[in-house]
Protein backbone atom coordinates (compact mmCIF):
# COMPACT_ATOMS: atom_id res chain seq x y z
CA UNK A 1 0.00 0.00 0.00
CA UNK A 2 1.56 3.34 -0.73
CA UNK A 3 1.68 5.70 2.33
CA UNK A 4 0.80 9.38 2.77
CA UNK A 5 2.07 12.04 4.93
CA UNK A 6 -1.63 11.57 6.17
CA UNK A 7 -0.56 7.92 7.74
CA UNK A 8 3.15 8.82 9.35
CA UNK A 9 3.33 7.66 12.55
CA UNK A 10 5.44 9.48 15.19
CA UNK A 11 8.71 7.34 14.24
CA UNK A 12 8.49 8.30 10.68
CA UNK A 13 8.22 11.80 11.82
CA UNK A 14 11.58 11.14 13.78
CA UNK A 15 13.10 9.82 10.36
CA UNK A 16 12.09 12.45 8.29
CA UNK A 17 13.22 15.05 10.94
CA UNK A 18 16.80 13.11 11.04
CA UNK A 19 16.92 13.20 7.00
CA UNK A 20 16.00 16.74 7.24
CA UNK A 21 18.97 17.53 10.04
CA UNK A 22 21.44 15.29 8.07
CA UNK A 23 20.39 17.57 4.82
CA UNK A 24 20.51 20.50 5.80
CA UNK A 25 23.90 19.82 7.79
CA UNK A 26 25.16 19.06 4.68
CA UNK A 27 23.74 22.12 2.95
CA UNK A 28 25.08 24.48 5.87
CA UNK A 29 28.94 23.10 5.30
CA UNK A 30 28.16 23.47 1.19
CA UNK A 31 27.10 27.23 2.75
CA UNK A 32 30.25 27.65 4.83
CA UNK A 33 32.62 27.00 1.95
CA UNK A 34 30.69 28.73 -0.84
CA UNK A 35 30.94 31.80 1.90
CA UNK A 36 34.28 31.27 3.00
CA UNK A 37 32.03 32.01 6.71
CA UNK A 38 31.75 30.12 9.45
CA UNK A 39 27.46 28.77 9.06
CA UNK A 40 25.40 27.66 12.40
CA UNK A 41 22.33 25.94 12.25
CA UNK A 42 19.74 25.21 14.40
CA UNK A 43 17.88 21.25 14.81
CA UNK A 44 15.44 21.93 11.62
CA UNK A 45 11.98 21.66 12.72
CA UNK A 46 9.88 19.20 10.73
CA UNK A 47 6.34 20.69 10.06
CA UNK A 48 3.36 19.07 9.35
CA UNK A 49 0.40 21.57 7.99
CA UNK A 50 -3.08 21.40 6.71
CA UNK A 51 -3.13 23.76 3.27
CA UNK A 52 -4.82 26.30 4.48
CA UNK A 53 -2.01 27.44 6.74
CA UNK A 54 0.71 26.58 4.34
CA UNK A 55 0.53 30.11 2.28
CA UNK A 56 1.23 31.71 6.22
CA UNK A 57 4.90 29.95 6.64
CA UNK A 58 7.05 32.82 5.43
CA UNK A 59 5.30 35.70 7.14
CA UNK A 60 1.77 35.54 4.64
CA UNK A 61 0.73 34.75 1.27
CA UNK A 62 1.66 37.89 -0.21
CA UNK A 63 5.34 38.57 0.42
CA UNK A 64 7.97 38.37 -1.88
CA UNK A 65 9.87 34.82 -1.56
CA UNK A 66 12.06 33.02 -3.76
CA UNK A 67 11.78 29.70 -4.39
CA UNK A 68 14.23 26.92 -6.04
CA UNK A 69 12.51 23.92 -7.61
CA UNK A 70 14.98 20.62 -8.56
CA UNK A 71 13.37 17.55 -10.20
CA UNK A 72 14.49 14.29 -8.61
CA UNK A 73 15.34 11.13 -10.65
CA UNK A 74 16.77 8.11 -9.78
CA UNK A 75 15.35 5.61 -7.28
CA UNK A 76 13.68 7.72 -5.80
CA UNK A 77 11.59 10.23 -7.99
CA UNK A 78 9.61 13.87 -6.71
CA UNK A 79 10.57 16.96 -6.35
CA UNK A 80 13.06 19.11 -3.99
CA UNK A 81 12.18 22.53 -2.96
CA UNK A 82 13.81 25.27 -1.00
CA UNK A 83 12.34 28.74 -0.17
CA UNK A 84 14.22 31.47 1.40
CA UNK A 85 12.23 34.66 1.91
CA UNK A 86 13.72 37.76 0.63
CA UNK A 87 15.34 38.99 3.08
CA UNK A 88 17.16 35.85 4.08
CA UNK A 89 17.95 35.89 -0.07
CA UNK A 90 19.19 39.55 -0.44
CA UNK A 91 21.55 38.51 2.83
CA UNK A 92 23.16 35.48 1.17
CA UNK A 93 23.78 37.16 -2.12
CA UNK A 94 25.14 40.06 -0.45
CA UNK A 95 27.33 37.68 1.75
CA UNK A 96 28.33 36.09 -1.46
CA UNK A 97 28.83 39.14 -3.18
CA UNK A 98 30.93 40.19 -0.42
CA UNK A 99 29.31 43.50 -0.08
CA UNK A 100 27.90 45.43 2.77
CA UNK A 101 24.12 45.38 2.82
CA UNK A 102 23.00 47.70 1.31
CA UNK A 103 20.92 45.83 -1.01
CA UNK A 104 18.31 44.91 1.73
CA UNK A 105 17.02 48.11 1.85
CA UNK A 106 16.32 48.32 -1.65
CA UNK A 107 12.81 47.74 -2.54
CA UNK A 108 11.77 44.40 -3.37
CA UNK A 109 13.66 42.61 -7.10
CA UNK A 110 16.69 41.07 -7.57
CA UNK A 111 19.03 42.42 -10.97
CA UNK A 112 20.07 39.32 -13.06
CA UNK A 113 23.82 39.06 -11.12
CA UNK A 114 21.88 38.13 -7.96
CA UNK A 115 19.05 36.15 -9.53
CA UNK A 116 21.91 33.95 -11.12
CA UNK A 117 23.79 33.85 -7.75
CA UNK A 118 20.34 33.05 -6.03
CA UNK A 119 19.68 29.88 -8.56
CA UNK A 120 23.36 28.83 -7.39
CA UNK A 121 22.67 29.05 -3.93
CA UNK A 122 19.80 27.21 -4.27
CA UNK A 123 21.06 24.56 -6.42
CA UNK A 124 24.29 24.32 -4.18
CA UNK A 125 21.58 24.14 -1.18
CA UNK A 126 19.24 21.71 -2.55
CA UNK A 127 21.91 19.12 -4.01
CA UNK A 128 24.02 19.11 -0.84
CA UNK A 129 20.88 18.23 1.05
CA UNK A 130 20.10 14.99 -1.88
CA UNK A 131 23.36 14.19 -1.38
CA UNK A 132 23.29 13.63 2.11
CA UNK A 133 19.84 11.49 1.88
CA UNK A 134 21.78 9.65 -1.17
CA UNK A 135 24.59 8.56 1.62
CA UNK A 136 21.98 7.80 4.25
CA UNK A 137 19.99 5.29 2.06
CA UNK A 138 21.86 4.02 -1.02
CA UNK A 139 19.56 5.19 -3.30
CA UNK A 140 20.09 6.71 -6.41
CA UNK A 141 18.87 10.53 -6.44
CA UNK A 142 19.69 12.81 -9.22
CA UNK A 143 18.65 16.22 -9.39
CA UNK A 144 18.09 18.30 -12.63
CA UNK A 145 19.37 21.51 -12.97
CA UNK A 146 17.55 24.12 -11.00
CA UNK A 147 14.18 26.44 -11.67
CA UNK A 148 13.65 29.26 -9.68
CA UNK A 149 10.74 31.90 -9.37
CA UNK A 150 10.27 35.03 -7.22
CA UNK A 151 7.04 35.73 -6.12
CA UNK A 152 4.19 35.92 -3.79
CA UNK A 153 4.91 32.79 -0.80
CA UNK A 154 1.55 31.37 -1.81
CA UNK A 155 1.70 30.84 -5.27
CA UNK A 156 5.29 29.55 -5.03
CA UNK A 157 4.07 27.16 -1.72
CA UNK A 158 1.04 25.86 -4.24
CA UNK A 159 3.76 24.06 -6.16
CA UNK A 160 4.48 21.70 -3.50
CA UNK A 161 1.37 21.78 -1.49
CA UNK A 162 -0.88 20.54 -4.76
CA UNK A 163 1.63 18.05 -4.99
CA UNK A 164 1.07 16.75 -1.33
CA UNK A 165 -2.59 17.59 -2.27
CA UNK A 166 -2.94 14.44 -4.52
CA UNK A 167 -2.26 12.39 -2.21
CA UNK A 168 -2.88 13.59 0.93
CA UNK A 169 -4.23 16.57 2.77
CA UNK A 170 -1.06 18.07 4.84
CA UNK A 171 2.08 18.80 3.14
CA UNK A 172 5.53 18.36 5.29
CA UNK A 173 8.28 20.26 5.13
CA UNK A 174 11.44 21.22 7.12
CA UNK A 175 12.52 24.73 8.09
CA UNK A 176 16.14 25.50 9.33
CA UNK A 177 17.88 28.59 10.35
CA UNK A 178 21.59 29.05 9.11
CA UNK A 179 23.45 31.70 10.84
CA UNK A 180 26.20 33.35 9.67
CA UNK A 181 27.92 35.52 12.62
CA UNK A 182 24.63 37.34 14.01
CA UNK A 183 22.62 37.57 10.73
CA UNK A 184 20.28 34.91 10.06
CA UNK A 185 18.96 33.43 6.99
CA UNK A 186 15.69 31.29 7.29
CA UNK A 187 15.28 28.43 4.32
CA UNK A 188 12.35 25.64 3.92
CA UNK A 189 13.64 22.84 2.14
CA UNK A 190 10.14 20.45 1.29
CA UNK A 191 10.72 17.48 -0.63
CA UNK A 192 7.91 15.85 -2.57
CA UNK A 193 8.49 12.16 -3.69
CA UNK A 194 6.09 10.61 -5.43
CA UNK A 195 3.64 8.76 -4.35
CA UNK A 196 5.48 5.09 -5.05
CA UNK A 197 8.71 6.82 -3.52
CA UNK A 198 7.68 6.73 0.10
CA UNK A 199 7.72 3.51 0.21
CA UNK A 200 11.15 3.44 -1.47
CA UNK A 201 12.35 5.69 1.14
CA UNK A 202 10.92 4.57 4.15
CA UNK A 203 12.18 1.19 3.06
CA UNK A 204 15.49 1.88 2.02
CA UNK A 205 15.60 3.56 5.98
CA UNK A 206 14.43 0.56 7.45
CA UNK A 207 11.57 2.47 8.73
CA UNK A 208 9.12 -0.47 7.32
CA UNK A 209 9.32 -3.63 5.58
CA UNK B 1 -17.26 49.89 1.32
CA UNK B 2 -15.86 50.29 4.56
CA UNK B 3 -18.58 47.84 6.45
CA UNK B 4 -18.56 45.26 3.94
CA UNK B 5 -16.88 41.84 5.90
CA UNK B 6 -13.61 40.63 4.29
CA UNK B 7 -13.61 37.07 4.54
CA UNK B 8 -10.43 35.34 3.65
CA UNK B 9 -10.15 31.91 1.85
CA UNK B 10 -7.34 29.60 2.32
CA UNK B 11 -5.73 27.06 -0.23
CA UNK B 12 -8.23 24.09 -0.73
CA UNK B 13 -11.57 26.03 0.73
CA UNK B 14 -14.51 27.82 -0.22
CA UNK B 15 -16.75 30.63 1.24
CA UNK B 16 -20.13 31.81 -0.12
CA UNK B 17 -21.63 35.16 1.25
CA UNK B 18 -24.54 37.86 1.23
CA UNK B 19 -24.06 40.91 0.07
CA UNK B 20 -22.52 43.48 1.67
CA UNK B 21 -19.19 41.40 1.22
CA UNK B 22 -15.57 40.47 -0.25
CA UNK B 23 -14.16 37.38 -0.51
CA UNK B 24 -10.34 37.43 -1.21
CA UNK B 25 -8.04 34.39 -1.45
CA UNK B 26 -4.07 35.30 -1.61
CA UNK B 27 -1.36 34.30 -3.79
CA UNK B 28 -3.11 31.94 -6.37
CA UNK B 29 -0.22 30.42 -7.94
CA UNK B 30 -0.78 27.06 -9.96
CA UNK B 31 -4.01 27.32 -7.86
CA UNK B 32 -7.56 28.40 -9.48
CA UNK B 33 -9.77 31.31 -7.98
CA UNK B 34 -13.05 30.12 -9.16
CA UNK B 35 -15.65 33.40 -8.52
CA UNK B 36 -19.46 33.05 -9.27
CA UNK B 37 -21.42 36.22 -8.64
CA UNK B 38 -25.21 36.10 -8.34
CA UNK B 39 -26.06 38.99 -10.07
CA UNK B 40 -29.91 39.11 -9.10
CA UNK B 41 -29.11 38.77 -5.21
CA UNK B 42 -25.78 39.63 -5.09
CA UNK B 43 -24.76 36.80 -3.34
CA UNK B 44 -20.57 35.39 -4.01
CA UNK B 45 -18.96 32.74 -3.77
CA UNK B 46 -14.95 31.85 -4.09
CA UNK B 47 -13.07 28.26 -4.18
CA UNK B 48 -9.57 27.93 -4.02
CA UNK B 49 -9.16 24.78 -6.11
CA UNK B 50 -5.77 22.43 -5.96
CA UNK B 51 -6.60 20.33 -8.02
CA UNK B 52 -8.80 19.14 -11.42
CA UNK B 53 -10.62 16.11 -10.46
CA UNK B 54 -11.26 14.69 -7.41
CA UNK B 55 -11.63 10.89 -9.22
CA UNK B 56 -8.11 11.03 -9.90
CA UNK B 57 -7.30 11.51 -6.59
CA UNK B 58 -6.59 8.75 -3.51
CA UNK B 59 -8.12 11.08 -1.03
CA UNK B 60 -10.84 13.12 -1.65
CA UNK B 61 -12.37 13.68 1.37
CA UNK B 62 -12.21 17.32 0.79
CA UNK B 63 -14.18 18.74 -1.48
CA UNK B 64 -12.63 22.58 -1.86
CA UNK B 65 -9.54 20.70 -2.77
CA UNK B 66 -11.01 19.77 -6.48
CA UNK B 67 -12.26 21.24 -9.02
CA UNK B 68 -14.88 19.20 -10.61
CA UNK B 69 -16.12 18.84 -6.61
CA UNK B 70 -15.93 22.60 -5.31
CA UNK B 71 -17.86 24.04 -7.74
CA UNK B 72 -21.01 21.96 -6.86
CA UNK B 73 -20.84 22.48 -2.93
CA UNK B 74 -19.82 26.55 -4.05
CA UNK B 75 -23.02 26.66 -5.71
CA UNK B 76 -25.09 24.43 -3.04
CA UNK B 77 -23.53 26.97 -0.39
CA UNK B 78 -24.67 30.21 -2.55
CA UNK B 79 -28.00 28.75 -3.15
CA UNK B 80 -28.21 28.31 0.80
CA UNK B 81 -27.56 31.88 1.05
CA UNK B 82 -30.74 32.64 -1.46
CA UNK B 83 -29.14 32.92 -5.16
CA UNK B 84 -30.67 32.22 -8.16
CA UNK B 85 -29.05 29.42 -10.10
CA UNK B 86 -29.64 31.20 -13.37
CA UNK B 87 -28.16 34.56 -12.56
CA UNK B 88 -24.85 33.17 -11.71
CA UNK B 89 -21.78 34.05 -13.56
CA UNK B 90 -18.23 32.90 -13.34
CA UNK B 91 -14.77 34.75 -13.16
CA UNK B 92 -11.65 33.26 -13.17
CA UNK B 93 -8.39 33.72 -12.00
CA UNK B 94 -4.65 31.48 -11.56
CA UNK B 95 -3.61 28.61 -13.20
CA UNK B 96 0.04 30.06 -13.31
CA UNK B 97 2.82 27.67 -14.01
CA UNK B 98 5.67 29.41 -11.50
CA UNK B 99 8.27 27.19 -12.72
CA UNK B 100 9.26 26.80 -16.78
CA UNK B 101 10.45 23.44 -17.12
CA UNK B 102 11.72 22.95 -20.26
CA UNK B 103 10.39 19.29 -20.07
CA UNK B 104 7.34 19.53 -18.32
CA UNK B 105 5.83 16.66 -16.94
CA UNK B 106 1.95 16.08 -15.57
CA UNK B 107 2.31 17.69 -12.14
CA UNK B 108 4.22 20.84 -13.46
CA UNK B 109 1.13 21.51 -15.92
CA UNK B 110 -1.63 21.67 -13.33
CA UNK B 111 -2.14 25.01 -13.68
CA UNK B 112 -3.68 24.48 -17.05
CA UNK B 113 -5.42 21.37 -16.07
CA UNK B 114 -6.83 23.24 -13.30
CA UNK B 115 -8.36 25.81 -15.27
CA UNK B 116 -9.57 23.17 -18.04
CA UNK B 117 -11.48 21.12 -15.79
CA UNK B 118 -13.01 24.00 -13.39
CA UNK B 119 -14.12 25.40 -17.25
CA UNK B 120 -15.87 21.78 -17.43
CA UNK B 121 -17.59 21.15 -14.35
CA UNK B 122 -18.91 25.27 -14.73
CA UNK B 123 -20.25 24.43 -18.54
CA UNK B 124 -22.07 21.32 -16.94
CA UNK B 125 -23.59 23.56 -14.69
CA UNK B 126 -24.79 25.97 -17.01
CA UNK B 127 -22.75 28.91 -15.26
CA UNK B 128 -21.15 31.16 -18.03
CA UNK B 129 -17.56 32.22 -17.49
CA UNK B 130 -18.02 36.37 -18.23
CA UNK B 131 -14.19 36.51 -17.49
CA UNK B 132 -10.80 35.14 -16.60
CA UNK B 133 -7.02 35.94 -15.67
CA UNK B 134 -5.58 32.59 -16.52
CA UNK B 135 -2.27 31.50 -16.93
CA UNK B 136 1.20 33.27 -17.28
CA UNK B 137 4.37 32.46 -14.35
CA UNK B 138 3.52 34.64 -11.67
CA UNK B 139 1.08 34.62 -8.71
CA UNK B 140 -2.27 36.89 -7.91
CA UNK B 141 -4.46 37.66 -5.04
CA UNK B 142 -8.16 38.01 -5.67
CA UNK B 143 -10.79 40.12 -4.23
CA UNK B 144 -14.32 39.42 -5.34
CA UNK B 145 -17.14 42.22 -4.45
CA UNK B 146 -20.47 41.39 -3.59
CA UNK B 147 -21.67 45.12 -4.62
CA UNK B 148 -20.65 44.76 -7.87
CA UNK B 149 -19.42 41.54 -9.26
CA UNK B 150 -15.87 42.85 -9.82
CA UNK B 151 -13.07 40.47 -9.41
CA UNK B 152 -9.64 42.49 -8.18
CA UNK B 153 -6.79 40.60 -9.27
CA UNK B 154 -3.08 42.10 -7.76
CA UNK B 155 0.04 40.56 -9.04
CA UNK B 156 3.87 41.58 -7.91
CA UNK B 157 4.70 43.16 -11.07
CA UNK B 158 2.17 42.41 -13.64
CA UNK B 159 0.41 44.85 -12.07
CA UNK B 160 -3.53 45.32 -11.15
CA UNK B 161 -6.81 44.63 -12.89
CA UNK B 162 -10.15 44.29 -12.76
CA UNK B 163 -12.18 41.57 -14.59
Amino acid sequence: MAISIDDLNSLHIDVLREIGNIGSGNAATALAKMLDKKVDMDVPKVKILEFRDVTEILGGAEILVVGILLKVTGDLTGNMMFILEEKSAHLLVDILMGRSEHSIDKAGGFDEIEASALREIGNILASSYLSALTSLTGLKIIPSVPEMAIDMAGAILSVPAIQFGSVGDTVLYIETEFFEGSKKVVGDFFLVPDVESYDILLKALGVIS
Amino acid sequence: MGNDILIKVGMADLRAASDPSILTTLGLGSCVGVALYDVYTKTIGLAHVMLPSSLQARNNSNVAKFADTAIVKLLEDMKKLGAKPNGIVAKLAGGAQMFSFAETSEMLRIGTRNVIAAKECLKELNIPVVSEDTGGNFGRTIELYSDTGILLIKTIGHGTKQI
